[in-house]
């Protein structure tokens, strides 16, 4: 191998990019706009849940838990509605999510000592939303019912389950998404810059050009790899600092950790989207094989949004050839637990395999179309 | 008028021929949106279930077992270690072998049937804030009412929540998801799709050759689009298929609202697809630009992300973005079974975008055309 020749090939590649602003907009625009979407427009947390009031017993204990309801923080009360008939227009046309019908007699079964029903009624369509709502609801008429029964009296509940998190106190979306983004930021970089360069060659005919200077196939395959190495390890740094000084998140592992794992992810992730690159010849193609192949299990399969607990079993064996997982592990790690080597040692080792066995592909599969 | 429908018709056929060539990008435009359906419908979830915990009894009692056994048996948990030291506790947790951690302390029986206060200690690892928020609820819920049976009469009863959801009674995550994934899959095939057809014809030279064939530029968009039209609306077919036969999501909607919401939609994003073509020289170019466009549309879609919980500024912008209205229509009349009457907001939306955009980008491109 030659340095010289290595060098060559890396500075035409990087000649190329220079002249194709939009690759590298998407290369350093992309992840900001991804940070910043996920930091200010989008989270997991669900506020203000319009909900609508149907209060049929109409007594000072319907309207304590009404107002319960409202001070929650949890729920804006847009409507209050008058018969019940009204429930499921205001339902369908989707002007709620939820609807809490207080019925009559249920300040007079409060009062008696029994059980006192109240319904909500939650718009299903959206489960995610509905299953929050749920929870909240579930625990404001918890709440309000333990002091309305208990008022005046002393009960000690049997047990207190004491919750503590850890690593994210606070239980914030934001710290989740963050270092998961850089693993996925990664794979967007790596396989769709990458997944055009050798097929773009092979389409404008200069693949023969090539194959006629003594340039080696490693040659060529580093030369092309090397500066999105540096752009991806450019992007690690700035996704890292924006989203610890805009958005808080909290570094508590080594930076240069993170830094050596990042390349060897990036250099398997870049292994495998020229090897997709020379595999399809056509660029058209490149970019859907790239989509499918790269993109979205490390989306869908890495954990980074999805429970990998909760997915069916056959789900979840394929989510272990999924090299964003256990990159995943090593930035939460590193991040939010600040776990070192000790703990991110398997994954560390997985991570050079997964750079051997993405360069190795890229290699053998370049030899073959040289030939 | 006779000349010119042969010639787009040509135009379409060549375009077919060209596409359907290659045996893989018959496996892109058919098996990869199936694939993608399975995929999502599978791992999209935000149901919480067997999240993997620790337990630390330091009572090793049968009351303290029972408590164990009301977690695991709920489905939502499932142990994965015991100790009875703290420490391996911690390690669980940091090696992320465990999300939550169970800390019962030693005299736990003798302090319930003493009837005296105390406390068990559950541990999260925060770092899924999802899987954190929702297990937090269920263990606590799960311990408080294993506590209120195995001591009756210490809760006097109070107010009871009882809850019915319409459209999907088990809240499950698979019925609103699956639906979602059409314009996700269709927003794929068209935009995509088409940006990169047009702008592989500039980039190899060959349209330069249909610039000077009797085509007008009119009919070029025509032929160029109207196979991707129908590719996406032959997977749109499909894709729904999947979804109710193999997902069994139930559809109370009317079909043919589903296809003209399609058809609009569609027709959106082919002009997105048709105005990059236009700001592209070469495919890398268009495909940047398409993924560029295809990212926040679909995050600030309500795809996964509500778009209620966006900050105003933000919910006013998904009013522009046809991703949006789909999805709301899409899930409307796959859930709600809703009809025009409560949709026709949406409908009137995702018409005047669509219109708008195509008329934009073929307004454009036949000036480009024009030029040269």
């Amino acid at each position: 191998m030659s340095p010289t020749r290595l060098r060559a090939i890396a500075r035409k590649e990087i000649l190329q990019l220079r002249r194709d602003p939009r690759s590298l907009m998407l290369a350093f625009a992309l992840p900001v706009l991804l940070l910043i979407l996920f930091g200010y427009a989008i989270s997991f947390d669900v506020r203000d849940i319009r909900a609508a009031v149907l209060d049929q017993d109409h007594s000072a204990a319907s309207r304590d838990l009404v107002a319960a309801f409202r001070s929650s923080g949890y729920f804006t009360v847009v409507r209050y509605l008058e018969r019940s008939a009204e429930t499921g227009p205001l339902l369908e046309k989707g002007a709620v999510q939820l609807i809490l019908v207080i019925p009559p007699g249920f300040s007079r079964d409060l009062g008696a000592g029994r059980q006192a029903p109240v319904q909500a009624i939650l718009d299903g369509s959206d489960a995610n939303t509905a299953t929050i709502a749920l929870g909240y609801s579930d625990a404001v008429v918890r709440t309000w019912s333990g002091n309305a029964v208990l008022r005046g009296r002393t009960v000690i509940p049997a047990i207190t389950p004491q919750t503590r998190v850890w690593y994210n106190e606070e239980l914030a979306s934001r710290n989740m998404i963050v270092p998961g983004l850089v693993a996925v930021i990664m794979m967007i970089i790596a396989a769709m810059l990458t997944s055009l360069t050798i097929a773009r060659e092979w389409e404008r005919g200069t693949m023969e050009q090539l194959a006629a200077t003594p340039v080696t196939r490693l040659e060529v395959v580093l030369g092309k790899l090397l500066p999105y190495l540096g752009i991806g390890l450019i992007d690690v740094v700035v996704c890292s600092v924006l989203g610890v000084l805009l958005f808080g998140v909290p570094f508590r592992g080594s930076a240069a950790l993170l830094m050596l794992l990042s390349a060897c992810f990036l250099s398997g992730a870049l292994g495998l989207g020229l090897f997709i690159s020379a595999a399809a010849r056509s660029q058209v193609l490149a970019t859907q094989l790239a989509m499918v192949a790269t993109f979205l299990p490390t989306l869908l399969l890495s954990g980074f949004m999805f429970s990998i607990s909760s997915m069916p079993r056959g789900l979840q064996a394929i989510s272990y050839l999924v090299p964003a997982r256990y990159f995943l592990v090593v930035t939460r790690g590193i991040f939010l637990k600040g776990v070192g080597l000790e703990v991110l040692g398997l994954q560390g080792l997985l991570m050079i395999a997964f750079a051997a066995v993405g360069l190795g592909l890229a290699v053998a599969r370049f030899r073959k179309e040289l030939q | 008028m006779r000349g010119s429908l042969e010639r787009i018709l040509e135009m379409v056929r060549k375009e077919f021929r060209q596409v359907f060539r290659d045996a893989r990008m018959r496996g892109v435009l058919f098996a990869a949106p199936v694939l993608q359906l399975l995929a999502f419908g599978y791992a999209v979830s935000t149901d919480v279930r067997d999240t993997a915990t620790f337990v630390v009894d330091s009572d090793a009692s049968p009351a303290s077992r029972e408590l164990v056994d009301a977690l695991t048996a709920s489905g939502y948990f499932q142990v994965v270690g015991r100790s009875s030291r703290p420490a391996d506790l911690v390690r669980a947790l940091d090696h992320g072998d465990a999300m939550m951690g169970l800390a019962i302390p030693a005299g736990f029986e003798r302090d319930l049937q003493n009837r005296r206060p105390m406390s068990v200690q559950l541990l999260f690892d925060g770092t899924n804030s999802n899987v954190a928020t929702v297990a937090q609820g269920y263990a606590g819920r799960i311990v408080l009412s294993w506590a209120a049976r195995r001591s009756p009469g210490a809760a006097p009863p109070g107010v009871d929540l009882r809850a019915r959801a319409w459209f999907n009674p088990n809240l499950e995550s698979r019925t609103y998801n699956v639906p979602a994934v059409i314009g996700a899959i269709l927003t794929l095939i068209c935009l995509v799709l088409t940006s990169l057809a047009i702008v592989r014809e500039r980039e190899i030279g060959t349209l330069e050759q249909l610039m000077v064939s009797p085509l007008t530029p009119g009919e070029l968009i025509l032929g160029k689009t109207i196979p991707f039209a129908l590719i996406g609306l032959a997977d749109l077919g499909l894709i729904t298929a999947v979804a109710l036969l193999w997902f069994h999501i139930p559809y109370k909607g009317n079909v043919l609202l589903l296809v003209l919401a399609s058809v609009l939609y569609i027709l959106a994003a082919l002009g997105v697809g048709l105005f990059i073509s236009t700001i592209s020289r070469t495919q890398q170019e268009a495909f940047m630009s398409a993924f560029l466009v295809f990212m926040p549309t679909l995050l600030l879609s309500g795809f996964m992300f509500p778009v209620t919980s966006m900050p105003p500024f933000f919910q006013w912008l998904t009013l522009i973005n046809p991703v949006r209205h789909y999805m709301e229509i899409v899930r409307a009349l796959f859930l709600k079974g809703a009809g025009l009457g409560a949709l026709w907001h949406q409908f009137l939306a995702l018409f005047l975008i669509g219109s708008g955009v195509l008329w934009l980008a073929a307004d454009r491109f036949r000036r480009r055309a024009a030029a040269g």
